[in-house]
């Protein structure tokens, strides 16, 4: 064996191949199974797609940083699923590209926060952690609630996210500037699509409290508190077993 | 810098200048409403002052042909610099982040200078400013050394440096902006990732260039590992960050994968960024430099077969540990803890390998501050590795995933062994490459370890406590059987260790500090005769490094 060892470290391109070879089994064997087997995500029929205002929401989450504290994957574990609820289902990120799982809990886990608080309890928690939350070390984004949400690209965003396989129509991608007015501005005549695109049950709401105008902290909160909420698939019995 | 192109080298480079300022300008314009615009503003900015620089120097006489008779250094000299620098900025970001833990008010009240965004800052200042500029600076040379080559040609690594630095500046400045893609250490964006990726297949050219004018049988171990680093990074750099843009308007990009697949895709990637930027790169950076300084062989090539092969193989398959309890399968969660257990064989052979090759030269270990560097460099690295491989069992790792404890992990490594050997090896270096006999003063040498050793202790110890407390205080139960502490309770709880472990960064941040003066006063004292140095040429190596052939 180092005899062989000694013969191939004299070879450049051998050498290259058979690092190139060694590294790549490893990754071959534990990830291309995941998208072959059909157990890996479960079903969940009922299963919506984020609106575009949840989407902006999602994006903010991100250009924030917020999983760099927060998880999303609430583990298997008798502790976390009485802190937090049902374990996390793999078909319920199924939609998100990326997945923001997260690797730390500086703060709690988020993935079933929607509806635990109201919007007014997120708005004042956001604008300030500890007027609130006392103890919290949270940095504050006060700043949210006072821009204005970028609306003119949010059909480019839909139509990206479909190219990546996420299932929006082309009437989502068509309306998706006016559905986000909407899903912000229940009186208008913009809402009633939001719920004929994206079921009866979705969040239409002033989240920030000021319906005239379409802010950050509006998307940033629906986006909240839509969290563990686009399937139930996780409170049916025998749902963990597979489709 | 251009007077060492040729002719035909700065035509070549004004091109690329050119090529790289239409890009900036296209991006500013399709940007004009988004951070890309920015992002196209700098790079058109760099690709007109370096047109301008070029253009400035482009009739200064050529090189003469002798200098084909000498090692090319120039960018390794410039590459430490660099690192200093970086290493500098992205330790000051994460105590400044650190002490926003202590106080969360620590911010300018302005969107950039919230956690979220300056996170990433120090990670990647870190890892690629620091890292990065150190490998690139050490794998030059020693790639010219154990092959007794000069490097091909003087662009292309005057490319490979810079086009790597603005990737990081690019980096750093996107997510200021919150331009990112959240993936951890594979945050920048879709335009950043391509630019990466060019700069990359010039450095695996030089590597291969160089290698194949060779003038030694053997390839020596210390590049077997540096070409581990620049392919597996390669692998792991196209695939984890595979995503489509919005637009080319657009900075912001959705990852092609989604839910679980991503997940596995993301931390088989971070975790081998962990194993072949963080180790790969860095166990070839000691192969070199520990040996040499400490002149004596390296103990084993055997040993040194077994674990190059053994984390080259094992590592690819330990991504799955960070995913213990969650909704990925569990026969992928079982094959990571298994592989993560088995990885501790090769860590520890090249660890003991290390520290046996010191056998003989202990007492130059005790007297000489910067082989102590790499001597405690292969300590913590076995330490850092067997904390690995125990945090990869599953029922450890309920307790100690989302907690500090991985954060004490992750920087038992990156202080304890990647920044300790590159201190070591730039140490030894500096002095080689601008021809002096030793660095400005070794007293401050000396400072700069021990405060970099107890900065380290510090801040290992306080996230062991505040991890393994916060990990129980969440799992608690009292006697009525509930969960006994509110999550806020164990926010609290961690308040004092937050304060020991920015202090503990703070050490480590005033030793980086002597550093940079130690190296920029050893740059600035006049030149001394340096005799020993004349052997180290490419061909006729008559002293040159004698002890090291692999095979002896």
């Amino acid at each position: 064996m180092f005899n062989l060892h000694y013969r191939i470290e004299r070879k450049t391109i051998g050498f290259v191949l058979a690092i190139i070879g060694v590294a790549s089994i490893g990754g071959a064997v534990e990830i291309i199974p995941l998208f072959t087997i059909h157990q890996t995500v479960e079903d969940a029929p009922g299963m919506r797609v984020y609106t575009p205002l949840e989407i902006a929401g999602r994006n903010i989450y991100i250009r924030e940083g917020c999983y760099a504290c927060h998880s999303q994957m609430i583990r298997t574990l008798r502790d976390e699923v009485e802190r937090y609820g049902p374990y996390s289902l793999a078909v319920e990120s199924k939609y998100d590209h990326p997945m923001l799982w997260g690797s730390k809990r500086t703060g709690p886990d988020l993935a079933r926060i929607g509806s635990k608080y109201s919007d007014e309890w997120h708005v004042r928690h956001l604008n300030n952690p500890r007027e609130v939350v006392p103890e919290s070390v949270m940095p504050h984004y006060s700043w949210l609630g006072r821009t204005e949400l970028r609306s003119d690209d949010l059909g480019a965003h839909l139509a990206a996210l479909r190219k990546v396989g996420v299932p929006y129509t082309d009437d989502m991608i068509a309306n998706a500037r006016s559905d986000a007015y909407g899903q912000a501005a229940p009186d208008t005549p913009y809402a009633e699509g939001v719920t004929k695109r994206y079921g009866a049950a979705t969040n239409v709401r002033a989240f920030d409290g000021k319906p005239g105008e379409l802010t950050e902290l509006d998307a940033l909160v629906a986006y909240l508190q839509i969290l563990g909420k686009l399937t139930d698939a996780a409170y049916k019995p025998g749902a963990a077993a597979g489709g | 810098m251009i007077a060492q192109l040729t002719k035909h080298e700065r035509q070549l480079a004004l091109i690329i200048l050119l090529v790289l300022s239409v890009c900036g300008l296209a991006m500013a314009v399709a940007g004009r409403d988004d951070p890309l615009g920015i992002h196209g503003a700098i790079v058109l900015l760099v690709g007109i002052a370096g047109s301008f620089g070029v253009i400035s120097g482009y009739y200064a006489p050529e090189p003469s042909a002798d200098r084909l008779d000498n090692y090319f250094d120039d960018p390794s000299r410039m590459a430490i610099i660099l690192a200093m620098a970086w290493v500098v900025v992205g330790l000051f970001v994460g105590d400044w982040v650190a002490w926003q833990l202590v106080n969360p008010d620590l911010t300018f009240d302005a969107p950039w200078s919230s956690f979220g965004r300056l996170r990433p800052v120090h990670t990647s200042g870190v890892i690629f400013g620091f890292g990065g500029n150190g490998l690139i600076a050490t794998s030059l040379y020693v790639l010219q050394r154990t092959s007794r080559a000069r490097l091909p040609d003087q662009l292309s690594p005057w490319f490979v440096l810079l086009g790597y630095n603005l990737f990081c500046v690019i980096a750093a400045t996107g997510y200021l902006m919150g331009v990112t893609q959240s993936k951890e250490y594979a945050e920048p964006e879709w335009y950043a990732d391509i630019w990466l990726v060019i700069v990359w297949v010039t450095y695996f050219a030089i590597y291969l260039r160089t290698l194949v004018r060779r003038k030694e049988p053997h390839i020596y171990v210390s590049n077997w590992y540096y070409m581990a680093f620049i392919l597996v990074v390669a692998i792991l750099h196209i695939v984890n960050n595979l995503a489509v843009p919005v637009s080319f308007g657009h900075a912001k990009s959705y990852s092609a994968f989604s839910g679980v697949q991503d997940a596995m895709t993301q931390w088989w990637y971070g975790h081998n960024a962990v194993a072949f930027f963080l180790t790969a790169g860095f166990l070839g950076m000691m192969y070199y430099y520990l040996p040499v300084r400490a002149g004596r062989p390296i103990f084993s090539y055997r040993l040194s077969i077994i674990s190059f092969w053994g984390i080259t193989f094992m590592y690819m398959w330990a991504g799955s540990h960070h995913l213990h309890y969650t909704a990925l399968p569990q026969w992928v969660q079982t094959l990571g803890m298994t592989f993560s257990i088995m990885l501790l064989v090769p860590s520890w052979a090249s660890a003991g390998n290390a520290l046996l090759t010191l056998n003989g030269a202990w007492h130059k270990v005790r007297d000489d501050a910067t082989l102590r560097f790499m001597m405690v460099a292969a300590v913590f690295y076995g330490l850092a590795t067997f904390e690995g491989s125990f945090m990869a069992i599953r029922s450890v790792n309920s307790l100690s995933h989302y907690t500090d404890w991985t954060i004490g992990h992750v920087h038992a490594g990156a202080l304890g062994w990647v920044a300790m050997i590159t201190f070591g090896a730039i140490y030894a270096s500096v002095p080689w490459l601008w021809k002096r006999e030793r660095m400005y003063s070794g007293g401050l040498v000396e400072a700069h370890f021990w405060l970099a050793l107890s900065g380290t202790v510090i801040y290992v110890f306080a996230m062991w406590n505040s991890g393994i407390i916060q990990g129980l205080m969440w799992r608690t139960y009292n006697e009525s059987g509930t969960l006994a502490y509110s999550f806020v309770e164990s926010v609290v709880a961690m308040h004092p260790y937050y304060i020991a472990r920015a202090i503990g960064g703070l050490l480590f941040l005033i030793g980086a500090l002597i550093g940079c003066y130690n190296i920029w006063m050893t740059i600035r004292t006049a030149d001394q005769p340096a005799d020993e140095r004349l052997a180290d040429r490419p061909v006729p190596a008559l002293a040159g490094v004698p002890a090291l052939q692999p095979g002896e």
